[in-house]
């Protein structure tokens, strides 16, 4: 694509440039003969580029769908934007701020969303950028290929302190990896605090673990379409889950009433995340 | 040394013109003459781009070293938001419909004035209002958006004076749609007789193309910006998650309208360039109706790609595959356009006159943002690229590259036309080559910035950056010290310039047959149009001129 780009531009620029010396004015009065036009050559160089440019179309846009399917055997790491840090943490329980710890070799998927303004993540090195948009989880996923230490930007503008909200990835071999996540203090999982919050606010009087509770039962949801009032059928996400904690009242499951409290303002995006985990490990999908 | 003296003589000798016929503020606050409003507008744009370019200066001195120096965040935060707001809708927006096209278009077509003078007045008052208001805006502490106003930041987190600002761009808008309606009309009522589609000047048709844009676009960002102030304002929940709300949601407005804007800025800079390239070739414009067209299909087109601005957003795959698409279907005509003047050169009597040398440099400029462009439509490589100094370069070169440079071209073409005056020419080719160097050294080294993957709108910036923003502010000086001569020759031939003839460029097109500068109604009598445009092959057009000037007295003249 550079090639081609460089192409066209020494092409324009030296017929210009050729034109302006070879059919330079020599006289006042010179009139050159009129030339009006070329069917064939209009064509041609409205196919020419037509052709070019889709065939970079292609190319692109087959990558674009290659960089959004996620490999099997990927990680899960979680990211909150705020203003004006990045807040990430470990399935393990493992926490850190402006610093993304990965191992190498090994496809991570970033689940994100904000506390505030619409951010960006972006590791130039590793070619990804996401919005991170606050009301909402994006995803991306990359594989570091090398050991050593990578910027990591806020790429979207969020407010005075933007160009601070910078950090570095750091990769290291799976060993370290597996070594730096033990260092930790806190010991408890995401999975296990998401459990621990289920317990705390009470979502288990009403979630039970089979169904005749009065709310839905939640073993096996996270993946699997799930029947609404409306008559739709929705594949409960992550956005999904998401919706029914902050908002409940917005899609009821067909059977059930609509006497879920809200949770909006009473939890915060990790809580959430380590909530979502743990319905996570609850397994379910198509298997 | 005559000049050309085709209109009333007046009472002691002097001629009666546009500019001499009534006197004082009144005359021209209150005048309803297309020419007038034309100077008005001219006034407006420079005092934006000069504000726009001290904002520009300040940010590039910044940005020398990595550290915070010169200004804390904040204020570098309200730098490039006001440089964005005062160049894009109070510089780019208004620059060739309201000052070249209200100067020329009616004259173009054999008109005597525009269809609705009143409007047309109406439209400026829009213009400075708004501006005003921005620029009350600006006094009071200014706006830290940055231009595109991206929700929940500029709804709900930011302390300054955002919706001051967005009412004053609501006001502005209002500016382009009486343009565009004023021209649409103009082109389709009050062409004269003999002046068909298929005779009109190009830079006629660009005008046109850009109307529609102007009509159909701005009432959407009139409405997207509306309800952001009351929202703001109000809480009222359409943008701010919070409130349930999609933050989303206001870039998919924003973008429908500030897409198509680019091509309200550009696809007039095309019109200039079309002008240009025949007369200083002295050749019909290769493939006429091609460029016309391609002005018209760019126009629809440009109005279904918003979403290639938000490859990263997070829309669905699927979604960002039709953009991109549509995206490169653009390229099409844009090239047709660049391939069609090219050729026109070809075999033809090209002489280097400070207007060409602006079309030549707009082609080069223009061919590497087009291309650039690429870059940024394909998906993949957009992933890197968005929302890193390779989007800035990008559009500098088609903003400032290709329309900047297809609007001062205009402006020396036109300007003793508009003035009676001209300027120094050897100055004028100076400024010109120092411009197009000073632009490449300012923007070239960003490109590779970009790709370095140097985020843009950041205060301070990592060390590995340094020697490339070191580059892009030396070069910037170049662009200024360009900029500051361009102004200082133009002041010059305002007051001591040497007259003009009617036709300094032996060009062709009705408004080279009228008197520099044109009297009160442009013609004595209807003009009736028998030929093609940009007969070059034909005779001059001789007016009553006692002694016809000759191009090198002029140019002795002008020295």
């Amino acid at each position: 694509m550079v090639a081609l780009s460089l192409l066209f531009c020494v092409l324009i620029a030296g017929a210009i440039v050729f034109f302006s010396i070879r059919y330079r004015r020599r006289s006042e009065d010179e009139r050159p003969k009129p030339v009006h036009g070329s069917i064939p050559l209009e064509i041609a160089w409205s196919v020419i580029p037509l052709i070019m440019s889709l065939g970079i179309f292609f190319l692109g846009a087959e990558l674009y769908f290659r960089m959004y399917t996620v490999p099997e055997n990927a990680i899960d790491i979680y990211a909150v934007g705020k203003q004006w840090m990045w807040k990430i943490q470990h399935p393990e329980g493992k926490r850190e701020i402006n610093e993304l710890h990965v191992p190498v070799g090994q496809p991570v998927t970033m689940t994100m969303t904000s506390e505030d303004v619409i951010h960006a993540f972006s590791i130039p090195a590793f070619r990804v950028k996401r919005d991170v948009v606050p009301g909402r989880y994006t995803t991306m996923w990359f594989e570091a290929t090398k050991v050593g230490e990578y910027h990591l930007f806020c790429a979207e503008y969020c407010g005075t302190q933007h160009s601070t909200m910078i950090g570095k990835v750091v990769v290291m071999e799976q060993n370290d990896y597996q070594n730096w996540l033990g260092g930790g203090v806190s010991g408890e999982s995401m999975v296990e605090a998401g459990e621990r919050q289920f317990q705390q606010l009470g979502c288990h009087t009403c979630h039970k673990s089979q169904s005749g509770g009065r709310g839905p039962t939640l073993v096996g949801v996270f993946g699997s379409p799930v029947q609404l009032t409306s008559g739709e059928v929705v594949v409960a996400d992550e956005s999904y889950l998401r919706e029914s904690v902050l908002t409940p009242r917005a899609s009821i499951v067909n059977g059930y009433k609509p006497i879920m409290p809200t949770f909006q303002g009473q939890i915060s995006e990790e809580t959430l995340l380590q909530l979502i985990s743990y319905l996570k490990s609850l397994g379910g999908g198509e298997e | 040394m005559t000049t050309a003296t085709a209109g009333h003589p007046g009472t002691n000798g002097r001629t009666e013109n546009y500019l001499n016929a009534t006197y004082g503020i009144r005359s021209w606050l209150l005048t309803l003459d297309h020419k007038r409003i034309g100077v008005l507008y001219l006034i407006g744009i420079t005092f934006f781009f000069v504000l726009g370019g001290i904002f520009a200066s300040l940010i590039r001195l910044e940005l020398l070293t990595p550290g915070p120096d010169l200004v804390e965040s904040e204020t570098f935060n309200k730098l490039f938001t006001m440089h964005g707001v005062a160049m894009i809708f109070f510089f780019l927006i208004p620059s060739v419909p309201g000052v070249l096209g209200n100067l020329v278009l009616p004259i173009m077509i054999g008109a005597r004035d525009v269809a609705f003078p009143k409007l047309n007045l109406l439209s400026w008052y829009c213009f400075i209002i708004g501006g005003g208001m921005a620029g009350l805006a600006i006094i009071m502490g200014g706006v830290d958006t940055g231009w595109t106003f991206y929700t929940p930041y500029s709804s709900t987190y930011s302390n300054s004076y955002v919706a001051l600002a967005l009412v004053g761009v609501f006001i502005n808008g209002f500016s382009s749609i009486l343009t565009g309606v004023n021209f649409m009309t103009t082109v389709h009522k009050m062409r004269a007789p003999g002046m068909t589609w298929f005779r009109l000047p190009l830079f006629v048709w660009a005008q046109y193309a850009t109307a529609l844009i102007m009509i159909l676009g701005t009432p959407v960002i009139a409405i997207t910006l509306l309800l952001l102030a009351l929202e703001r304002v109000l809480s009222i929940g359409i943008f701010d998650p919070a409130l349930g709300g999609d933050p989303v949601l206001f870039q998919h407005m924003f973008w429908f309208y500030s897409h198509p804007a680019v091509y309200i800025m550009i696809v007039p800079g095309f019109g200039v360039v079309s002008e240009l390239i025949a007369c200083f070739s002295r050749k019909a414009i290769f493939g006429y109706s091609f460029v016309a067209f391609s002005s018209l299909s760019i126009a629809l087109l440009g109005f279904l790609v918003w979403g290639h601005h938000m490859f990263t957003t997070g829309q669905s795959v699927y979604a960002g595959m039709v953009f991109s698409f549509i995206t490169f279907l653009i390229a099409v005509p844009t090239a047709v356009k660049i391939f069609n003047w090219t050729a026109t050169m070809y075999r033809g009597s090209i002489s280097l006159e400070s207007p060409m040398l602006y079309a030549l440099g707009f082609i080069g400029l223009f061919t590497i943002g087009g291309l650039t462009g690429l870059f940024l439509s394909t998906m993949a490589t957009d992933i890197h690229l968005h929302d890193t100094y390779f989007v800035v370069a990008h559009f500098h070169y088609v903003m400032v590259g290709g329309m900047v440079m297809a609007f001062l071209g205009g402006l020396h073409f036109w300007w003793p036309k508009m003035t009676g005056k001209l300027y120094s020419e050897p100055l004028a080719k100076i400024s010109g080559i120092l411009i197009f160097t000073g632009f490449n050294l300012t923007f070239f080294p960003q490109f590779v910035l970009g790709y370095l993957g140097m985020p843009r709108r950041y205060h301070v910036y990592p060390e590995e950056f340094q020697i490339l923003h070191v580059a892009s502010t030396a070069g910037a000086s170049v662009l200024a010290l360009g900029y500051g001569l361009l102004f200082a020759y133009f002041m010059w031939s305002l007051f001591k310039g040497p007259r003009a003839p009617a036709n300094p460029w032996r060009a062709k097109g009705l408004e080279w047959e009228i008197p520099s500068p044109p009297t009160l109604h442009n013609f004595e009598t209807m003009p009736v149009v028998t030929s093609e445009p940009y007969a070059y092959e034909e005779e001059d057009v001789t007016l009553a001129e006692p002694e016809p000037v000759t191009p090198v007295e002029e140019k002795e003249v002008a020295r």
